[in-house]
């Protein structure tokens, strides 16, 4: 909402200069955005008189100026035509800065071909402040040197911009702007009554509400005989100002009063009106060629006047194009009627249309100032376009709404920590137009028909708490909290935290990426539901909610790859999305690694592969607690995966909590990012919760005296053989003794048949008690060459 | 001159002259091996008369020894040569590069999450969680947003297909309907903040279709307004960890909170970056106020016994502020150059008492 200073002023009687208005503004909660002061940026310009005007001796098309400045008489050369003696021009002095050509003057007089030039004489162009193309400015009328140039060229009225919160409508009229900034100390407000217009005749045009739910008040007047040309200087230069052009009298005069009482109207020309108006609900099939140009389908939700030509606009939002004013109409008939505030909102939705009309209506519009707006308009129609006004013709009435609300005086206090006294409480609310009626504790407040934010005593208390300035409020540091300090992490969180920090120790990037994606994407990797698509997506490719971060991840690495990166290590520890329920959402871990060979003097280390990513989950793992021993290796369950290069983590039948190793080539071809990738996928929701233990104190380290013995075996088995297998067969075959079983050899081809494979195991053995003799130890190697080849179908190798 | 002074003058003059260990154990094994010279006189002892045996016995017993001690002497030196020439050789060049370990950094805003974490877990917040995929109520309607009220539009929701019977799920527009949840599923006291992704329908250069916010929420019996401003005053001056941070509030509006206010601090604009706690601009950074009666009752509490405050920061913008980001997009790019350079090291874990970066 913009509105000039001067505007203001007609209804606020203030000393205060332009800075402490915006303090107001800015106490009372209107946030300004914006001011543009024309005479801040022309401070440095002043009105010279020129003495004299000679030609240069060395250049035709300048004329050295012997000027009377505020700095006293000055030389200056000036290449205008139309520079002479005794001619009232506005000067810039060195070291001036000029808007119009973005560069400001040398601080130290420069030389224009040998002669001395001691500042400069401008255009209105120079300033931003006009268009004149004859060269320097040459004003009219007496103004003494050293007159700021604004003041000369009518520019000293700022243009404040500022935030009309959704709760304010009564702030985009720039007479309830007044009334607050008034209640919060910023002056005395105007209070303007507006003049009832006697009309001589009775309104001929009759008016029927057939929708009171959408439109229950419906005020208007002819006004036969109009001229309409354009609207005075005044108004064309207020509503320049705020950036709506002037268009003609009666347009002007209804985008005027929504400016200063926010209050919408409508102006027909009459002579294009057949039979009586009508505001009604819409009905099937009817369209609206409307004053922007465009035509709409209407609906049956929405309010629309019609006449007996049928739909001629859009109640609250936009007229029609038959019936709109044009410089040729001489009989006008202003509606002013009220709109209900959502059903606005539906047709505006509905319908694409942004106009002051549907932001009024929408937000509330006044529903008492029916009558007001039209008498507004029509005393201007009458004062600057003349003609015959009629008699108002009012059918229906405001909307009655709930407008008494108890209010505590208590509860100032109680919110807010500021005490008021109660004189002070009602001469603010009185001030804001709440009629008072004083109960003792409890007061009863007449809610203003402007306000539709006020609905109990909380409401109250922020009108008192921003009229007395939020920094008028104590500032308290919160109490220690009830019953002392607690952790205030949750295992989860605490899980989170160490994972990332982790996997950056390992040398991984963090991401953090788009929860959405490509639904072609999410589809790969096991998602893409229905109930999980954006319906209004930002962009057509974010419009999945993704299953898996690892698409993400691995596109990044590519596109990091392309610019310039060689291997990239990222991860990202975020959610993913099963379903569309409070419970659907899963924190997970995923990393992923494009490999890149780095050459390096001492030789090629091996490359990251399927066993890395594994080795970089299972180091997870165990720094969350989570021994990778419990869980068991399976084939992968989800399809975006190498079929012979990955694995899932499961623990039980049921849950899985990873998917590690190599990503299908299929898939990264489909994301164009070049294979292979390595990586993994955590659901840390699904690892089981550590069991807070009971005590602090560690249990007592239990270590045999004894050293423990290592012996070797090697095994030849089929090569769909899992090691996992064979290490569980090993360990189960002492269960107490052996504590360790480490493969150390895989091994196919000379000397081994086809479709068979060696592989080479150390079994740590280590006594307990008493020290283990050879006999014992050869009895329990026995047991563990049994239980590899019984339980695998292979043989030890000889 | 007897005969065991000239053989310890010779063995002693031989063992001096040992060049290296072979040439040593030459001489040990020729006077003190098996069948060495001075062994062999050892030998002599037990055929000598008791007289001649209390001469002799000390005189080759200290001869022996000496010897034996010269020998181990010249031994050490000579290993001591030996390693000093033999390190000589196995020299190699230290300024060669050595294997790279490749470098992990966090995310700034995940590292900014674990900050203010720190700040409101030492005033006694817990940190709280909530779904992404929101309901209507709980992103709206239970926050007092009326339906269809232009507050509403302000949001730019994300919404998903609606299902039959019900408004449609929506990607959730702040943290506030954590408070929701929260207020529903526990009585007061409650002091939590809730960290978490949102999301908006706006792209441009200083807004993305999902960022990053921290909700606060405080519920007790006598908690007003002045406590907002205390509680998020120490906020920011803990977070920014300068010690004059300016700060004011301003009256605003959020259908969730009665009165409300938005927060600015002073900053100035030095080149790209920003300082906060000097000059004389102001920015917003967050909004609050006391929790509105209609969302207490709407959650079961009874506004007349608690009362309360609630606050929502965007946390990008709190780190682009902190740490000299001076754009947004690269945030959720998974940009290498970006990271390392924006990001933390991974043991840094911010803490109010051990300083949070």
């Amino acid at each position: 909402m913009k509105f000039t200073l001067s505007w203001l002023q007609d209804y606020l009687a203030t000393k205060a200069s332009l800075e402490d208005i915006m303090a107001v503004m800015l106490k009372a909660g209107l946030e300004v955005e914006a001011v543009e002061d024309p005479a801040a940026k022309l401070a440095d310009f002043t009105i010279a008189h020129v003495k004299a005007a000679e030609q240069h001796p060395d250049a035709d098309r300048l004329r050295v100026c012997t000027v009377d400045t505020v700095d006293g008489e000055k030389q200056i050369v000036c290449g205008a035509p139309n520079a002479r003696a005794g001619m009232t021009a506005i000067y810039a002095p060195l070291g001036a800065y000029i808007p119009g050509l973005d560069f400001a003057l040398d601080k130290k007089p420069r030389k224009l071909r040998g002669v001395e030039s001691q500042g400069m004489l401008c255009s209105t162009k120079e300033l931003e402040a006009g268009e004149d193309h004859d060269g320097i400015a040459d004003l009219e009328g007496d103004w003494a040197v050293g007159t700021p140039a604004a003041e000369a060229l009518g520019l000293t009225d700022p243009v404040i911009d500022f935030e009309v919160t959704p709760n304010r409508p009564d702030w985009l009229g720039v007479y309830g702007i007044a009334r607050d900034l008034a209640a919060a100390g910023g002056g005395r407000f105007l209070e303007n009554p507006l003049r009832k217009v006697e009309g001589s005749y009775d309104c001929p045009v009759e008016i029927r509400l057939e929708a009171p739910e959408a439109c229950p008040v419906f005020a208007g007047a002819l006004v036969r005989g109009v001229k309409n040309g354009p609207s005075p200087d005044w108004l064309q230069q207020r509503l320049t100002a705020i950036g709506i052009t002037p268009k003609s009298l009666l347009v002007d005069i209804t985008n005027y009063i929504s400016q200063d009482r926010a209050r919408p109207l409508h102006a027909y020309d009459a002579a294009r009106l057949k039979g009586a108006i009508t505001a009604r609900l819409g009905r099937p099939g009817e369209k609206l060629d409307a004053i922007d140009g465009k035509t709409y389908d209407l609906g049956e939700e929405m309010c629309v006047i019609a006449d007996d030509s049928g739909v001629i606009g859009l109640g609250g939002v936009m007229g029609g194009q038959s019936t709109a004013v044009t410089d040729e109409t001489t009989d006008v008939f202003i509606e002013s009627a009220w709109f209900d505030p959502l059903r606005t909102a539906r047709t505006g939705r509905a319908t694409g249309i942004i106009s002051d009309a549907r932001y009024r209506f929408e937000r509330g519009v006044d529903p008492e100032s029916c009558v007001d707006g039209l008498n507004f308009a029509l005393a201007l129609i009458k004062e600057y376009g003349g003609g015959e006004i009629s008699s108002a013709r009012i059918a229906g009435a405001p909307p009655v709404r709930g407008t008494r609300v108890a209010f505590d005086r208590r509860d100032v206090a109680r919110l807010t920590g500021l005490e008021v006294k109660p004189a002070e409480l009602k001469k603010m609310l009185k001030e804001l137009g709440f009629g008072i009626e004083d109960a003792g504790e409890a007061w009863y407040l007449a809610v203003p028909s402007w306000r539709f934010d006020i609905e109990q005593s909380a409401d109250i208390v922020e009108e008192v708490a921003r009229l007395v300035g939020y920094d008028a409020l104590p500032t308290q540091s919160l109490p220690a909290p009830e019953g002392g300090r607690k952790v205030v992490v949750t295992g989860a969180q605490a899980r989170q935290r160490a994972a990332r920090r982790v996997m950056a120790s390992r040398g991984f990037l963090e991401a953090v990426t788009w929860s959405f994606m490509p639904k072609t994407q999410a589809e790969m990797f096991g998602g893409g539901s229905d109930a999980l698509t954006v319906a209004n997506p930002v962009a057509s490719e974010l419009n999945q909610m993704r299953p898996s971060i690892l698409p993400n991840l691995a596109i990044a690495a590519q596109r990091g790859f392309d610019r310039g990166e060689r291997e990239m290590r990222v991860f990202e520890a975020g959610p993913v999305y099963l379903g569309d329920g409070p419970k659907d959402q899963r924190n997970v871990v995923a990393a992923i690694v494009r490999p890149v060979a780095e050459r390096h003097w001492s030789g090629a280390s091996a490359p990251y592969d399927a066993m890395a990513a594994k080795a970089d989950l299972f180091a997870l793992l165990t720094e969350l607690d989570q021994p990778p021993a419990r869980f068991q290796i399976e084939a992968p369950r989800q399809p975006h995966w190498h079929p012979g290069q990955s694995a899932c983590l499961k623990l039980g039948p049921k849950v899985t909590i990873a998917h590690f190793g190599a990503l299908h080539p299929r898939v990264l071809k489909q994301l164009d990012v070049d294979g292979p990738v390595y990586g993994f996928e955590l659901n840390l929701s699904a690892l089981p919760q550590m069991k807070a233990r009971a005590t602090k104190t560690r249990p007592v380290l239990q270590r045999s005296d004894l050293t423990p013995i290592r012996r070797d075996f090697a095994f030849i088995v089929d090569e769909g053989v899992a090691a996992a297998e064979i290490i569980r067969l090993a360990s189960g075959a002492e269960k107490k003794l052996i504590t360790g079983v480490q493969v150390f050899d895989v091994y196919q081809g000379t000397g081994i048949e086809p479709g068979r494979k060696s592989i080479a195991i150390e079994v740590t053995i280590q006594p307990e008690g008493e020290t283990l003799k050879d006999k014992d130890i050869d009895a329990i190697a026995d047991r563990v060459v049994k239980s590899v080849t019984s339980g695998t179908g292979g043989e030890l190798r000889g | 001159m007897s005969d065991t002074e000239a053989i310890e003058t010779e063995a002693l003059g031989a063992i001096a002259g040992a060049e290296d260990l072979a040439a040593l154990d030459a001489v040990r094994v020729a006077e003190l091996g098996k069948k060495g010279r001075i062994s062999g006189l050892m030998k002599t002892l037990g055929k000598m008369s008791p007289e001649e045996r209390q001469e002799m016995g000390p005189k080759l017993n200290g001869l022996r020894n000496r010897v034996q001690e010269a020998v181990e002497a010249r031994k050490a030196e000579l290993e001591e040569a030996e390693l000093d020439k033999r390190l000589q050789t196995e020299r190699i060049d230290m300024t060669l590069p050595p294997r790279v370990t490749p470098e992990g950094k966090l995310h700034p805003v995940m590292q900014v999450f674990e900050e203010i974490a720190a700040i409101f877990g030492d005033m006694g917040f817990a940190v709280a969680e909530g779904p992404d995929i929101e309901d209507d109520w709980h992103n709206f309607t239970a926050l007092n947003f009326p339906e269809g009220h232009p507050a509403r539009e302000v949001h730019d929701t994300f919404f998903f297909h609606p299902q039959e019977g019900a408004a449609p799920k929506v990607l959730r527009t702040h943290t506030s309907p954590v408070q929701v949840r929260v207020m529903e599923a526990q009585k007061p006291p409650i002091r939590i903040i809730v960290p978490g992704r949102v999301y908006r329908n706006d792209w441009d250069a200083t807004h993305t279709p999902m960022f990053h916010q921290v909700e606060g929420l405080v519920i007790e019996k006598n908690i007003h307004m002045g406590h907002l401003k205390g509680c998020l005053i120490d906020f920011v001056r803990e977070f920014f960890e300068v010690d004059n941070v300016e700060a004011r509030f301003r009256p605003h509006f959020f259908p969730f909170t009665e009165p409300s206010a938005e927060m600015d601090v002073k900053y100035t604009k030095k080149g790209e970056s920003i300082e906060i706690g000097a000059g004389d601009s102001w920015m917003e950074i967050l909004g609050s106020g006391m929790v509105h009666p209609n969302v207490l009752e709407n959650c079961g509490i009874d506004p007349n016994e608690y009362q309360g405050f609630a606050f929502g920061m965007g946390v990008d913008r709190l780190a682009m502020l902190k740490y000299g980001m001076p754009d947004l997009r690269p945030y959720f790019e998974a940009d290498a150059g970006w990271t390392r350079h924006y990001g933390f090291r991974p043991w840094l874990s911010p803490s109010v008492s051990g300083g949070l970066s």
